[in-house]
């Protein structure tokens, strides 16, 4: 069992929380009329060995989406970030 | 004569308890301390089972979890449970166990032909013989499966319960022998929460079973003054019958805990899972048997195994036994099977000198010793009778009728390998021990390769300290510390002697020989991973404990190469066989998920409600009358709707607040639709699409203020809706001033549907106008209805003049009863799920069978909806240009040519004439039967669907083996004009 240490709630088992893909994956700008950023957000993914960024929701938790940064050999969770960052002001 | 073979006294056993169990039938008598296996020994039972493949005569080989071959069935009935070790069997009064795999009798068994024909099923026998032509495999498979196998499950539900607890532990020791518990009392005392974890009965491991001093004390008083110690520290606790199966991330352990169903919370067994700072594995070592002819009869049983009946439970395992030894701890076995009153004749060493201190301890108790010496085989009838001998100083032959063999020790490195830290061989040790474990998990004492007890106590003592101060100080994670390089060479050998005839068995449990691991070699399967599969070799039940290093050493003689050459397999959980009760615990039948049931169940149930279970929801699918089956009362409660009025709960309905002063914006960029121009008290329906372009959720939203949404959604995509809109929300688009909350559990929701409704609205809410006027369709007013706060909503999704109701949960049923009472005179009826359903589709909305995720709103007819103004999810991948394929299937209506002919959902189209075959035109998504058309009607997606209008089809259902002959027509079967829900 994978154990995340939310920023929010601390360290809880995976299972409160919900796999929620690549997050070096970056919804193009709404406005972008083009195919191929949204194709590649939609379906292209890496599939390093090693170190992963993904998202994780703690849907049993505080709801916050997170980066988590993960080892994909050995499992490994290396950093836990909020998913908000806030706009510079 | 009971208990012939249980000396006078000794033992762990409270003789002031005696207990009667039965084995097949016979009753026997042993005493509280003993497990089933040493009762069965105290009483002369020598032969328990029959073998997997060759149905030999097996007795007890062992005396802890590695055992296998003294698998019984342990209870009757449905409480049956089959492979269970006899040696981990706690002895209780009334105890039940059967032998297994044996017909009729375990004593004469006619499968035993087998043996007879063992030359035929040599490793590769199935796969040479049965697979391919002439006859198949599938012929043959039943037939085989018969004669090969061991115990039977129970049919009936288990009876019996289990339970999940989670755990945490600073520092959590897989074993209490003496490195497990000398890190704990190095542990105890600090306030941390030490958890040791063991198997067996009792604490104490090989302490149990070895008459020694430690630290200057008998190993009892050590283990009893540890002990007493843990008793006054809050913080150590100390499991015991617990087996420790699985380590997995995050240092988290799986532990299974056997209880007694009599005491505590009555569950017969408990999962346990730890959660660890720290774990220290002290597993310790499981004695290696010796290969030779027949070493799997009655009466070849473990050094080690023999020592621990003599000492922890006062049983002779034979009268007369020959050691069989190729190592010091088969000679300390000798000396306290001698004490329990066991004569031996001789003991074998295969080395050619032993350590100083097994020699004089041998020569104390007057044993002959003769090295060079070499078992080759038993003589046995049933059980053993004799020894054959090899050795220049020894007779060739000696009668006995017991043969302990030991032939080193292997580390159980079972737990550290399910890490994926791989094993290595020490050749200097002659055995496997973890490698390096990057993760911090430490192995000490035996496990890692110490062999006294004392170097075990000072091994499990620094893995202590190591974890202790990684606790408290953020040291460097705890590294291995195995022992230092021996110099003396150990004897290890698996070779089988020559000279000796009889098979000659590595794996007991699964029957596979020496010449079967020989017979992969010489065929080519010379890696370990294939030569495993290929013969089975430790893949029973005992996953290979005795057998695996054997067998790897038996390969690489065989294949000409090195043991770390050959290399071992990876074991995965479970350590030990697991029962299903305990992993699922109490999540059995209605428990095996959570149910949702709605503010208003209570009513459903107490009214006569059909439920069914939607997603997780509970919901009334119909209020059947006497005499009325299902269908039935659909027909009736759907066109009551039409002609008159009716009400149904859609409390399930997702509920989402949308708040902050970019909500409509936000709206804007989620809905397909724009939001901006929405007046306050007025609903829209809206439709999101996904990122990929299908149509993800469809619901109507409320403005409730310039900066305030209610947002539905379908019930079955409430939770994905909220976790995607929140997505969207902290990653992409951060600088919205948005929040949103769920609310579905926090309203209920009543929708009042028919051409009667708004007299019935009228009736509830005197003084408020609801004419069309005052609230026209998609308006919105919020009213107070004897004291209950409400919104109400004109929105349809039957098609009729309709309204739904929301109201704070709490209030739902007095809602619920308050229509009932202002409904009354106009006949108002509850409707369920299944009406519900009839009505949608007779007026072609579109639900979850429609929008399955793999459709366009182009597809279910709603591309006008798409606002061409603003951007929105989804907009660009929406267009890709097959999306656009006229032949694309589109939403369409159908209707059965024979009316009273039911059509099937799921059914594939075809034109008529068409051969049946194929992916089709499309398929049927939604069926029922219309009461407003008075037959059988469906919504379906179909290819060129324009130009199929008014055309036949054919719904082909191969499953019901049906063929439907369908009308195509428009989607909208009732009111296409909207005139109703609007009037």
């Amino acid at each position: 069992m994978l154990r995340i240490h939310c920023p929010y709630c601390g360290l809880r088992d995976h299972s409160e929380f919900t796999y929620g893909g690549d997050a070096a994956a970056v919804m193009p700008d709404l406005a972008n009329a083009e195919a191929q950023p949204w194709i590649d957000f939609v379906f292209m993914r890496e599939n390093p060995k090693g170190t992963h960024r993904e998202y994780w929701q703690h849907g049993q938790g505080c709801r916050a989406w997170l980066v988590v940064t993960r080892d994909t050999v050995t499992h490994e969770i290396i950093d836990v970030q909020p998913a908000r960052k806030d706009p510079a002001s | 004569m009971s208990q012939a073979f249980r000396a006078p006294e000794g033992g762990l056993i409270d003789r002031d308890k005696p207990l009667r169990f039965s084995f097949d039938g016979v009753r026997f008598d042993g005493y509280a301390g003993d497990t089933l296996a040493a009762a069965l020994l105290a009483n002369g039972v020598r032969l328990v089972g029959r073998s997997f493949k060759y149905h030999r005569p097996r007795g007890i080989y062992a005396a802890g979890i590695e055992e296998p071959s003294a698998l019984v069935t342990l209870g009757e009935g449905a409480r049956a449970t089959p492979n269970t070790p006899a040696t981990m069997v706690d002895l209780a009064d009334g105890l039940v166990a059967q032998s297994q795999n044996r017909w009729p009798s375990l004593r004469f068994d006619l499968m035993a032909v087998n043996g007879l024909l063992s030359p035929f099923f040599a490793a590769g026998f199935y796969y040479k013989t049965f697979m391919g032509p002439p006859v198949p495999w599938e012929f043959w498979e039943p037939i085989i499966r018969k004669a090969a196998g061991l115990g039977v499950a129970a049919r009936e539900p288990d009876p019996d319960r289990y339970e999940t607890l989670h755990d945490f532990a600073d520092v959590l020791i897989v074993g209490a022998g003496p490195t497990g518990l000398a890190a704990a009392k190095e542990l105890s005392g600090n306030g941390l929460r030490v958890l040791v974890t063991d198997e067996r009965a009792r604490p104490g491991g090989d302490l149990l079973s070895r008459h020694e001093s430690v630290e200057g004390q008998g190993a009892d008083a050590w283990l009893a003054e540890t002990l007493a110690a843990f008793e006054a520290d809050e913080g150590v606790q100390v499991l015991r019958r617990a087996t420790a199966f699985g380590l997995y991330d995050g240092l988290v352990a799986g532990i299974a805990e056997r209880l007694d169903p009599s005491q505590g919370t009555g569950a017969r067994e408990r999962l346990r899972i730890v959660r660890a700072r720290q774990i220290i594995l002290a597993t310790g070592a499981l004695e290696r048997p010796l290969v030779f002819p027949n070493n799997d009869r009655p009466g070849v049983m473990l050094a080690s195994a023999a020592r621990a009946y003599a000492n922890l439970y006062a049983v002779r395992a034979g009268e007369r036994a020959v050691v069989a030894a190729a190592d010091d701890s088969a000679y300390m076995a000798a000396v306290d099977m001698e004490a329990a009153g066991v004569e031996v004749v001789a003991i074998c060493d295969l080395r050619s000198d032993a350590g100083p201190e097994a020699r004089v301890v041998a020569e104390a108790a007057k044993i002959p010793v003769h090295l060079d010496c070499a078992v080759t085989g038993v003589e046995a009838r049933g059980a053993v009778q004799a020894a054959l001998i090899h050795g220049a100083t020894a007779p060739a032959r000696l009668d006995c009728d017991l043969l302990a063999a030991g032939g080193g020790w292997s580390p159980v490195v079972h737990l550290h390998s399910q890490r994926g830290v791989k094993p290595v061989w020490r050749a200097d040790l002659a055995m496997f021990v973890p490698g390096a474990d990057p993760t911090g998990i430490v192995s000490a004492g035996a496990c890692l390769g110490y062999a006294g007890t004392a170097d075990c106590i000072a091994s499990g003592r620094r893995a202590a300290e190591a974890a202790r101060a990684v606790l408290e100080g953020g040291a460097a994670p705890v590294r291995q510390d195995p022992p230092e390089q021996a110099d003396a060479q150990p004897l290890h050998s698996a070779r089988v002697p020559t000279g000796g005839r009889g098979k000659a068995f590595i794996d007991l449990q699964n029957d596979v020989t020496a010449a079967d691991v020989g017979l992969a070699a010489q065929e080519g399967y010379d890696s370990v991973e294939l030569m495993k599969r290929y013969t089975t070799l430790s893949m029973a039940t005992d996953q290979g404990k005795t057998s695996n290093v054997n067998g790897l050493a038996v390969l690489a003689e065989a294949a000409g190469r090195s043991v770390p050459e050959i290399g071992t397999t990876t074991f995965r959980p479970p350590y030990a066989p697991v029962s299903i009760g305990v992993l699922a615990g109490p999540h059995v039948g209605a428990h095996f998920r959570p149910l949702r049931r709605t503010p208003l169940h209570d009513w459903h149930a107490e009214n006569g409600a059909d439920f069914v279970e939607a997603g997780l929801w509970l919901r009334a699918r119909a209020y059947p009358e006497p005499g009325e089956d299902l269908e039935a009362a659909m027909r009736r409660e759907a066109a009551h709707v039409r002609a008159k009025v009716g009400m149904v709960d859609v409390s399930t309905l997702g509920k989402i607040d949308v708040q902050g002063p970019d909500a409509a914006e936000f709206l804007n960029r989620v809905y397909v639709n724009g939001w901006s121009k929405l007046a306050v008290g007025k609903a829209r329906y809206g439709v999101m699409l996904r990122p990929d372009g299908m149509v993800f959720d469809d619901g109507t939203t409320t403005r409730l203020a310039e900066d305030r949404f209610f947002m539905t959604t379908t019930t079955a995509q409430a939770g994905p809706v909220m976790s995607h809109l929140e997505f969207l929300l902290e990653t992409a688009w951060p600088e919205l001033r948005v929040n949103l909350v769920s609310i579905t559990d926090q309203w209920a929701g009543i929708a009042v549907a028919g051409p009667r409704s708004r007299e019935v609205l009228a009736g509830l809410l005197p003084g408020y106008d609801v004419s069309n006027d005052a609230l026209p369709f998609m308006g919105v007013i919020e009213a107070e209805a004897e004291g209950i706060p409400l919104r109400v909503h004109r929105i349809s999704f039957s098609g009729e003049l309709a309204y739904e109701l929301f109201v704070p949960s709490g209030y739902a049923r007095a809602l619920w009863e308050a229509l009932r009472m202002a409904g009354a005179p106009h006949g108002i009826i509850p409707y369920g799920t299944e009406a519900m359903g009839a009505l949608r589709i007779e007026k072609g909305h579109v639900t979850g069978a429609e929008l399955d995720g793999r459709t366009t709103l182009a597809d279910v007819g709603l591309a006008g909806m798409a606002s061409s103004k603003k951007p929105f999810v989804g907009q660009v991948l929406a267009q890709r240009p097959a999306l656009a394929d006229p032949a694309r299937p589109r939403l369409v209506g159908l209707r059965a040519v024979a009316p009273q002919q039911r059509i099937r959902a799921g059914a594939i189209l075809f034109d008529e004439g068409q051969e049946a075959k194929g992916h089709g035109l499309g398929h049927v998504s939604s069926v029922t039967f219309s009461p407003a058309l008075g037959g059988h009607i469906a919504l379906g997606f179909l290819a060129d669907a324009e130009q199929r209008k008014g055309k036949r089809v054919v719904a082909h259902s191969p499953v019901h083996g049906e063929a439907t002959p369908l009308e195509v027509v428009d989607p909208i079967f009732v009111d296409p004009e909207g005139a109703r829900v609007r009037g």
